[in-house]
């Protein structure tokens, strides 16, 4: 019977690394929705961090290194994004569309001399109290630094938008920039703060990839994940804590369907591969069903333009 | 000493020479920033430009390539500029197209052996409908359900991907084919004609250039048109003028999957003549680009997918002579559409150049 515990212990704490990018990328697109802009780039911003993430592991053979510069880079594309939709004042849509195309042709660029390049162990802690506790061991222990921050990101971000200052002014420039700006709220400072913050949380999410998911460089290996970090905000209805719960549906979805496609049931794997995304839509119908929570809780400037006559 | 350089004015109308002398603009600017890329790579740049833009179209071969990657290109963003033109964010042309592909491919192998000249309308009227039906999935969710269309639509590609993987290795494989992954190479009845002897280009241009024409119909010429247009500038003002919202935009995104299903079908009827795991690098996504670099004007959309499709074969060159990775194209793809959509920034706004004078108090 403790067998059986252990494993199950071992699948939660699969489910949990699985659900760390989105963890992290979302509640980075959150905050970034949260100050009124919509950046679609999250799938672009995320490869970027992984190859960078990649590459300055094989370059500099830094661990520390490669985790910052994938947030720096993951940020510095976001700068684009924030150029364009802030000081040029483009649509976010198309524009963070623009950002993910080009975030993949650009990784694919730069990786290209880094496949099947083998990556490096990623130091995991509590690595002996992991073996000796039976079911909770695998589940609090033996992770890496990262998932540890990507589970209390989302408390701190409700925390952050809930009971600090700066918080409150990102959800007043989010629900009303006009108002905010009349406050004496620089708008466009505080949207580009949270472009960037966006960007970096994108970029380590990718990095979580690369360095330690699957340790190496693949093509096109967030495979969607960007996308389906953008539906579980409106998912989470922008709250941070749903962002947590909803990423753990998810990573339980992709541990499932490997799990069933490793057992061999006869079940085309393709149909299981799709499951994620098929979830997706049908979380996101039901969510959306009521157009009133959505419209209560949806920053009411997302996506629109703001413009300051001087 | 105060010194103000430049000033920044709205401009009270948008002039009409700008809005399409623009993307001439953002083009030269992706020159400019793709030849900084290349230096950056350690390649000459005007040398490597000359490979990308210059080399692929320089002989009738490769204008017939460039037409055959225009073709679809131009027919997806013709449809998505219904989309587009009415505020609805229709991103997963993708899967419309690839769908569209796998429905007129499935007919195409229930053909099999078999002539006939009503074939091949079966077969591409089929890939019409079936890329209707997948982009119907988006409008319904959205219109009944208020489902955010961007999500859905995308996430409907993947699922696309998958179905297409799964029927060419399980059930359409080809008996004969060792288990590769692809069906059967369609008969010669389901196959679009060749224009010319030597070339691959083939009849599938005809369609796109009667889906140019019905569009430009349509937008300009019709009720629907007006409709479109008018939600596209104002949701509320579309409301107090009574038009049934929900079914334009299921109308909108019937018309931008038909177009999706026809390039699917184009492809597989045309240079493929079978399906396998990848019958359309991308186009869907692509064709997002080609849509706006056009200006969603039926016009400008073909000298848009002309451009957009040099990148694809340039890329192609480009692996071929300099060895960087065919995603270049995908690069200058992104970078025209940045580029664009920045330079829109003086469509509202003048910049006048003062000159070094002093500011008067």
């Amino acid at each position: 019977m403790s067998f059986d515990l252990n494993f199950i212990g071992i699948l939660i704490g699969a489910i949990m690394a699985s659900s760390v990018p989105l963890i992290l990328a979302a509640s980075g697109e959150l905050i970034t929705e949260r100050s009124g802009v919509l950046n679609l780039g999250v799938e672009g911003m995320m490869i970027i961090g992984a190859i960078s993430g990649f590459a300055l592991m094989v370059v500099t053979d830094n661990l520390f290194f490669a985790v910052i510069g994938s947030m720096f880079s993951g940020l510095i594309i976001s700068l684009i994004f924030g150029l364009l939709t802030q000081s040029l004042l483009t649509n976010h849509v198309a524009t963070g569309l623009a950002l993910t195309i080009f975030g993949i042709g650009m990784s694919a660029m730069i990786g290209k001399n880094f496949v099947g390049i083998p990556g490096k162990e990623f130091p995991l802690l509590f690595l002996s109290l992991k073996e000796s506790i039976p079911f909770l061991g695998p589940i609090f222990f033996g992770h890496s630094i990262i998932l540890y921050f990507a589970f209390g990101l989302p408390f701190l971000t409700n925390y952050f938008l809930k009971k600090t200052k700066t918080g409150l002014i990102i959800r007043a420039v989010g629900d009303s920039p006009t108002s905010a700006s009349n406050q004496g709220i620089n708008v466009t400072l505080v949207r580009y703060s949270c472009i960037l913050y966006g960007g970096a949380m994108c970029g380590l999410a990718g990095a979580y990839l690369s360095l330690i998911y699957t340790p190496q460089w693949i093509e096109n290996m967030t495979g969607g994940r960007g996308w389906i970090a953008l539906a579980l905000v409106v998912f989470a209805t922008w709250s941070p804590i749903k962002v947590l719960i909803g990423a753990l549906i998810f990573g339980g979805i992709t541990i499932l369907q490997l799990h069933m496609q490793a057992v061999g049931l006869r079940i085309p794997v393709q149909l299981l591969s799709a499951l994620p995304y098929i979830m997706t839509i049908i979380v996101l119908v039901v969510i959306s069903r009521d157009s009133r929570k959505i419209k209560l809780n949806t920053p009411t400037s997302l996506g629109q333009i703001f413009y300051k006559e001087k | 000493m105060e010194v103000q350089l430049i000033k920044i004015e709205k401009r009270n109308d948008v002039s009409r020479s700008i809005y399409f002398l623009t993307p001439v603009l953002a083009i030269f600017l992706t020159l400019f920033g793709g030849g900084i890329i290349f230096f950056i790579l350690g390649f000459n740049p005007i040398e490597a430009l000359k490979f990308f833009f210059i080399t692929p179209i320089s002989d009738l071969y490769g204008l017939s390539e460039l037409l055959i990657k225009a073709t679809p290109l131009c027919l997806i963003a013709i449809g998505l500029s219904f989309c587009f033109k009415s505020n609805n964010w229709n991103i997963g042309a993708e899967g419309q197209l690839i769908f569209g592909g796998v429905v007129g491919g499935g007919v195409a192998l229930l053909f099999y052996n078999h002539d006939g000249f009503y074939v091949l309308p079966i077969i591409i009227l089929s890939g019409a409908i079936g890329g209707m039906l997948f982009a119907m999935i988006p409008a319904i969710l959205k219109t009944y359900f208020n489902t955010n269309e961007i999500l859905v639509s995308l996430m409907l590609v993947y699922v696309a991907k998958l179905l297409l993987d799964y029927l060419v290795v399980g059930p359409w494989s080809n008996p004969e084919g060792f288990n590769f992954p692809e069906t059967r190479q369609f008969s010669e009845s389901a196959r679009m004609p060749i224009l010319f002897d030597g070339l691959r280009i083939h009849a599938g241009i005809f369609i796109t250039l009667i889906a140019v024409f019905l569009s430009w119909l349509i937008l300009y010429k019709t009720y629907l048109g007006f409709q479109i247009k008018v939600s596209g500038f104002s949701l509320k003002t579309a409301k107090y003028a009574g038009f049934k919202g929900k079914t334009m935009i299921i109308i909108v995104f019937m018309i931008s999957g038909a177009c999706a299903g026809l390039a699917g079908v184009g492809e597989i009827t045309g240079p493929i003549g079978q399906l396998h795991r990848n019958i359309s690098p991308e186009y869907g996504f692509t064709a997002i680009i080609v849509a706006f670099l056009g200006r969603l004007n039926p016009v400008g959309i073909i000298f848009a997918s002309l451009i957009v499709a040099l990148t694809y074969l340039g890329a192609e060159t480009a692996q071929i002579f300099l060895q960087v990775p065919k995603y270049t194209g995908q690069v200058f793809q992104g970078m025209i559409l940045f580029f664009l959509l920045g330079s829109d920034y003086l469509l509202f706004f003048k910049i006048k150049f003062l000159g070094f004078k002093k500011n008067e108090l």
